[in-house]
């Protein structure tokens, strides 16, 4: 018996120890911030004080728009933490373990848009359904039908949409003999993306060295395709992503800026690309709403007014990215994050939002609010983006989602990046951006 | 002892008891026997309840997976789907690429890897001031983790204002873009493999060295063998079983290599291993498989083949030094 005891009493202290260690080489291996996972701070304490958390990617706004802080001051006893991951493709596997495994969420999760559909498909039991504390009808109507499911039920409320225009960096413009006046931009750019890349050639007759037209062929693919109903996937379910027009034309496009050697050839949101705007070695961008936020962060203070906002090639109307702010069963107070989405996503927070770093409502209350009808953004030599995107946006079209969308247009970027920077082939690009998908999708 | 008998007899135990004592006697010694029988296995339990629960479980499990289509959206989900899965991967060609980039990265860096660490252990044999401290220094960047060490690599190589071509345009040879291209990407992961195991080689062959009896050294010089000849006749032959060692940890070592390929440009890149795989090892493939596209049936058969591979690769190394061995004698 003694023996027993003693090994049994071991083994548990080695497969604790085990144990420990495994989950903290997993922990290290899935590059995971255990913030959210720590279970204390998420707890009410004896005075009914409670922590929220949030974890979003890339840039939501609300550190910089002061809205957790705000929202402390009318709650006095919840605290808001944000945890923030740079990269959406980092964020969202681990979001789909935590999901899997039931623990490590946040009381709030952002979802992106490229995933929503596979998230309402697959997992929509698993978040709470905001269609009892949100008002589904205060967002552009396409945005909430992205988060709908079959049966009616909401898991995200909007945060933004992403309106496009183009950014475009007025001192290489002038350098370049191009007219830097937001106004004369636009027409010479108003027959659609072919003008784009006859600018494109216009500039590069005299750019001045080192510089190029635009960050990335792939950026302007991406423009390109968001303009349209139709993308990777038709209204059956069907990925159609090999035969759609929109897709097309958005890569013969790319190819043609690539051939021509109008791009730098940068993965946007690399290190490289944060450089390059760093460096002002790139004279256009285009921009969704919330690029804005992106390219002043990145480009510095020593940059600013040194870029303005014009519209799109083509005026026409497109809608890039945006996300939504969902609350899983699994966390602790899913009441109160319910609410807190509410006051977040609400037409004064999101107006606040824009205002603070230029992602654009998807909440149609916002469009009225001063914030947002007369917003100008001081970095971008005070464009009125407000008058720029509100009408856009609600003339942009419903577009039909599919699960793997953002692994999609991922895997065409990089293949676009290859023809740019590689001298890739078209064709052997696009072999292998099939090849890509396939697996993927299959 | 006549005398003694009949007050032994006093007080000796009542007769009912005289049984229980037996058995009490053959109980002990039967637990002893158990005892010094069983407790070995005892001993030994720990280890095996372990390995059974994180090595076998889930290297059975992961088979079993392999077998079936589970997607990262729904694990409850299984559907029994036989082999397909590894006919999906061995119809992959970038399944291919990441072997033959697993290959390539793995002699990449273990051939001058193992090479610098013996002349390091060589030298760290002589008499030294400081010895300890230069033994603790060479053991230094294994300590490092393999995050910090390959961000900072990555940094060391960047195509853009990192700080090798910053060294290299200094001198007038030009930048290069390490992580985009075939080759260059491939040195810049083995630069970091090489740095972080040379010291733990070397310290594994200076223990050994360390073994050899010195009247070898002794006698071969006064034969008037060199420094040179000494190590080439008297150390390598006498470390022979340790490089088979560590070429056998090695070879598991770059059969497993991730962090540092997964970190060199990090984002969407370092998960597919540069943007035409050019980099992607048979760990980086597994991963993108799995946790990229959410097709976990396809990542366990990855994860097979890997084993399968490295039995294959093991069995080539017992070949080798079989025949090393034959040759020797």
């Amino acid at each position: 018996m003694r023996i027993t005891r003693t090994v049994a009493g071991r083994s548990r202290r080695v497969a604790v120890l085990a144990t420990t260690g495994l989950t903290a080489t997993a922990l290290l291996l899935t590059g995971c911030s255990s913030d959210s996972d720590s279970s204390d701070d998420t707890s009410s304490d004896a005075n009914g004080k409670i922590t929220l958390t949030v974890a979003d990617f890339g840039q939501f706004g609300y550190k910089e728009a002061g809205l957790f802080a705000k929202y402390h001051e009318l709650h006095p006893n919840i605290t808001v933490k944000e945890d923030t991951t740079a990269d959406e493709k980092v964020y969202y596997p681990k979001l789909l373990q935590q999901l899997n495994s039931g623990s490590g969420l946040a009381d709030v999760q952002g979802l992106e848009v490229g995933r929503i559909k596979e998230l309402v498909d697959t997992k929509a039991d698993q978040f709470a359904d905001l269609s009892k504390v949100i008002d589904v009808n205060e967002w552009v109507s396409w945005k909430e039908k992205q988060a709908t499911t079959k049966d009616g039920k909401v898991i995200g409320a909007g945060t933004d949409i992403g309106p496009m225009s183009l950014c475009y960096n007025t001192e290489l413009f002038k350098k370049a003999g191009l007219p830097t006046d937001r106004k004369e931009v636009a027409a010479k750019i108003a027959g659609g993306w072919e003008d784009y890349l006859a600018l494109g050639e216009e500039y590069k007759k005299k750019a001045p060295a080192g510089t190029y037209f635009m960050d990335s062929a792939s950026a302007m693919y991406n423009a390109v395709v968001s303009s349209n109903a139709k993308q990777y996937y038709d209204e059956s379910g069907e990925a159609i992503y090999k035969d759609s027009p929109s897709v097309k034309q958005g890569w013969d496009l790319a190819a043609e800026a690539a051939d021509k050697k109008l791009t730098q050839g940068l993965a946007q949101f690399s290190d490289p690309w944060k450089a390059a705007l760093r460096k002002s070695t790139m004279a256009t961008v285009a921009c969704p709403a919330w690029m804005a936020g992106q390219i002043s962060v990145n480009a510095g203070d020593a940059n600013k007014g040194k870029w303005d906002i014009t519209t799109a090639p083509g005026a026409t109307a497109a809608n890039w990215g945006g996300s939504f702010l969902g609350v899983p069963k699994a966390g602790k107070h899913v009441k109160e994050a319910g609410e807190l989405v509410k006051w977040l996503t609400a037409p004064e927070q999101q107006a606040a939002v824009f205002k603070a770093i230029g992602s654009f409502p998807s909440n149609k209350g916002a469009y009225d609010l001063p914030d947002v009808k007369t917003a100008k953004l001081e970095y971008f030599n005070n464009a009125p983006i407000g008058e720029l995107y509100a009408d856009e946006a609600k003339s942009i079209p419903e577009t039909v989602l599919g699960p793997k969308d953002g692994i999609i247009k991922d895997t065409i970027s990089t293949q676009i990046n290859n023809m740019e920077q590689r001298g890739t082939k078209p064709d052997d690009a696009w072999n292998a951006a099939t090849n890509a998908i396939d697996k993927a999708i299959g | 002892m006549a005398t003694s008998t009949p007050t032994r007899d006093a007080y000796a135990p009542p007769p009912p008891k005289k049984p229980a004592s037996a058995r009490r006697q053959t109980w002990r010694s039967r637990l002893w026997r158990f005892d010094d029988k069983a407790s070995p296995y005892a001993y030994i339990a720990p280890f095996f309840l372990v390995f059974g629960a994180f090595g076998l479980y889930p290297l059975i499990y992961t088979g079993w997976i392999a077998l079936h289509r589970v997607e990262m959206t729904g694990l409850d989900q299984m559907e029994w789907v036989g082999w397909d899965n590894f006919d999906r991967i061995l119809h992959d060609s970038e399944f291919w690429t990441a072997v033959s980039n697993t290959f390539l990265i793995g002699v990449m860096s273990t051939v001058p890897q193992l090479l610098v660490a013996l002349g390091l252990a060589h030298l760290l044999n002589y008499k030294l001031r400081a010895s300890t401290f230069w033994r603790t220094v060479i053991l230094t960047p294994y300590a490092t983790s393999v995050a910090s060490a390959a961000l900072v690599f990555a940094l060391v190589f960047r195509a853009d204002g990192g700080l090798l071509n910053w060294a290299l345009e200094f001198v007038g040879l030009g930048d290069t873009n390490w992580a985009n291209g075939h080759w260059t990407s491939k040195i810049a992961i083995s630069v970091i493999v090489i740095w972080r195991w040379t010291g733990y080689n070397t310290l594994i062959y200076l223990a050994a060295m360390q073994a050899v009896p010195s009247d070898l050294y002794e006698a071969a010089s006064l034969d008037g063998a060199s420094r040179w000849q000494q190590f080439l006749k008297v150390t390598i032959p006498s470390l022979r079983p340790t490089i088979l060692f560590t070429i056998v940890i090695s070879t598991i070592g770059s059969m497993q290599l991730f962090g540092e390929p997964l970190l060199l440009e990090g984002g969407t890149l370092g998960a597919i291993g540069g943007n035409e795989n050019q980099y992607e090892t048979l760990s980086i493939y597994l991963y993108n498989y799995g946790w990229n596209l959410g097709h976990l049936g396809p990542a366990a058969a990855v994860a097979w083949a890997m084993l399968a591979l490295l039995l294959i690769i093991a069995a080539v190394n017992w070949l080798i030094g079989r025949f090393v061995r034959k040759s020797a004698v």
